[in-house]
């Protein structure tokens, strides 16, 4: 019970990550492989405003998620807003060529090595039925949850929510129905880069800040977001979940190392039976 | 003069040339030799991911692992089984090919972002594996193996593979101008109107997946041969991510287009080895460019050239319009 426990925690963090991918996906249709090292920027921007400013946790964390939120549009109007239209090999080709820009970037500035990040919320684990959970954890979980509520709202109830469900289904429709596809856009990369930023902060207490630090993690969170279907939010945060219980299971029973084995090994039996994902949906196929 | 330039041939004899006097240009000195050879093993790799990217239009974000288990296998049937060099290079690649086989199997059911994750999880997969199967793979130490005695020195052993590099483009060539390549790329440009012209795009599909293992297995053998040693950490995820980039950069569904992008991915970092974050960022700004600037690759600029020296084309009324933001190629047409 206390292995599947943790890792649930654990998969909190790979399906905040893979929500930011899945958001930034459903509406602008790339694939983002840099959100983890924009992720990883995010939360040394934090660590910067902590000790070398000495802002208390709180201002710190804020001012890095408006840094974020700069950092995502960004990324959007220099590089993404430009292949908006290419094939999706050069985009992934292009996220993935942004992905070294940033952590070579943050190896130059900030060096590969590893430094301690403050938890969110400090104090002994305490017990509940038979497990242990820390109040850090259970930070985790709760901002997790909150943060899934959230966007439940925001695409049931909200005009935005609305607009980035129109852009996601057809670009061209929206524009011509007077929704500012391009705004839509800025909004997703936004919001998509704090959500990564959350998540780095809440892995740095975990892992150590380096540069290297939310690689493992965007490639699981990645599997995990296709476990859930690519284009589901509410899929992209079980699909995290079930890949964080699961390596936990694996690296118990099995072997730690050989964790991201039967991880894949168990996406692809998944996605053998479901070739779109637990939460994909009809398959399409695009005829002639 | 402009035949000279026109012609093809000319150029590959002088490439030829080129690769059977680097040796002596340099000097034999070992380290700018082994970088040549790194240069042709990532050719080979990239020449054959783009055989199943750039002509097939399925992703592989996992290619390292069949340039791993190559090695892998050339090493263990070389020093473990004591196999002669010349069935144990063309056995690696064969053992590569039918991995590639069983990878391809669960594949064909997949596209797009699921095909990449199945295949990033068997690139991540393949140097876990081989640290962990310590019997046959010695773990972290790695495995060694030795040279054939005919082909012992260094001068001897470079020709071996400047000959297997040309005889693999040789025949990565003419499957591109096949049968085979020709139902590659009608599978890429529609798989309905293929299915509809009568190819099996299941077993098409998997073909691809087992030439492009079995070459890119070969090229593992020969590296493993020439650096005498594998261990898990020679090919890592990173270097999947480098062979995409090459042909990307180099050029889709072009053989020359691979070579250009092996070339300079293979001495980019050289030049920035000193610092790893700088290694980084030159990759990555040499990707960030070509994709936002030429987004058909750098063969595109070669191409270019060549038009300026043909009459003009006439339009015709059913040609397709050339596309205004001069992107476009084969790129464009990568169904993923």
């Amino acid at each position: 019970m206390q292995i599947i426990v943790s890792g649930l925690i654990f998969g909190c963090i790979y399906a905040l990550v893979a929500l930011g991918l899945v958001l930034i996906f459903k509406t602008t249709e790339i694939v983002n492989f840099a959100h983890g090292e924009m992720a990883m920027v995010t939360t040394f921007v934090s660590f910067v405003f902590l000790t070398k400013y000495g802002f208390s946790y709180g201002v710190s964390l804020v001012f890095a998620f408006v840094f974020a939120a700069i950092f995502g549009l960004v990324v959007y109007f220099v590089f993404m807003k430009r292949v908006q239209s290419s094939p999706h090999l050069n985009q992934i080709v292009l996220t993935l060529g942004l992905f070294m820009v940033f952590n070579g970037l943050a190896g130059l500035i900030w060096g590969y090595q590893p430094s301690s990040f403050p938890e969110a919320i400090g104090g002994d684990p305490f017990k509940v039925g038979g497990v242990y959970i820390t109040k850090n954890e259970l930070f985790i979980v709760g901002i997790t949850v909150l943060l899934m509520l959230l966007f439940f709202l925001l695409f049931r109830y909200t005009k935005i929510g609305l607009a980035m469900q129109a852009a996601s289904q057809d670009i061209m429709t929206s524009e011509l129905m007077g929704i500012k596809v391009s705004g839509v856009f800025m909004g997703t990369w936004a919001i998509g880069t704090v959500l990564g930023g959350i998540a780095g902060v809440m892995t740095a207490p975990i892992t150590f800040l380096s540069p290297n630090m939310m690689t493992e993690i965007m490639i699981i969170a990645f599997a995990g977001a296709v476990l859930g279907g690519f284009v589901s939010l509410p899929g992209a945060v079980i699909g995290g979940l079930i890949i964080g219980a699961f390596e936990n299971v694996v690296s118990y029973y099995i072997s730690p190392e050989m964790k991201i084995v039967f991880t894949f090994l168990l996406i692809i039996i998944v996605l053998y039976i479901r070739p779109q994902g637990i939460f994909g949906g009809a398959k399409l196929v695009k005829k002639v | 003069m402009n035949n000279l330039i026109g012609n093809k041939k000319v150029w590959l004899a002088l490439l030829v040339l080129f690769m059977l006097v680097y040796p002596f240009v340099v000097g034999q000195s070992g380290y700018l030799m082994t970088l040549f050879v790194m240069i042709t093993i990532y050719a080979i790799s990239a020449m054959s991911l783009n055989l199943l990217v750039g002509y097939g239009g399925q992703i592989s974000v996992g290619h390292a692992g069949f340039l791993a288990i190559g090695g892998y296998s050339a090493a263990i049937l070389a020093s473990k089984l004591g196999l002669p060099f010349l069935l144990a290079l063309p056995l690696s690649g064969v053992i590569t090919g039918l991995i590639g086989l069983v990878i391809g199997l669960p594949a064909v059911r997949l596209s797009g972002h699921f095909l990449a994750v199945a295949t990033l999880g068997f690139g991540l997969s393949i140097p876990q594996i081989a640290l962990n199967w310590d019997s046959l793979t010695g773990g972290y130490s790695g495995l060694g193996l030795f040279r054939p005695s005919w082909l012992s020195s260094d001068l001897q052993f470079f020709y071996a593979i400047v000959l297997s590099a040309i005889l693999i483009t040789w025949l990565l060539y003419n499957i591109l101008k096949s049968r085979l390549g020709r139902a590659f790329l009608a599978i890429r440009e529609s798989e309905v109107a293929a299915q509809a012209t009568g190819i099996n795009i299941s077993f098409y599909k998997t073909m691809m997946f087992t030439v492009s293992a079995f070459f890119t297995g070969l090229a593992g053998g020969l590296y493993a041969y020439w650096i005498g040693f594998v261990s898990p950490n020679d090919f890592t995820v990173v270097t999947s991510f480098l062979l995409l980039g090459m042909i990307v950069v180099g050029g889709l569904a072009s053989l020359p287009g691979a070579v250009i992008g092996a070339i300079i991915f293979t001495i980019l970092p050289e030049l920035t080895s000193s610092f790893v974050g700088l290694t980084n960022i030159a990759i990555g700004t040499a990707i960030v460019l070509i994709i936002l600037f030429r987004p058909a690759g750098l063969i595109s600029v070669v191409d270019r050239f060549k038009k300026k020296k043909q009459p003009v084309k006439i339009i015709e009324e059913n040609d397709q319009i050339p596309l205004p933001d001069g992107d476009g190629g084969a790129a464009k047409n990568v169904n993923l």
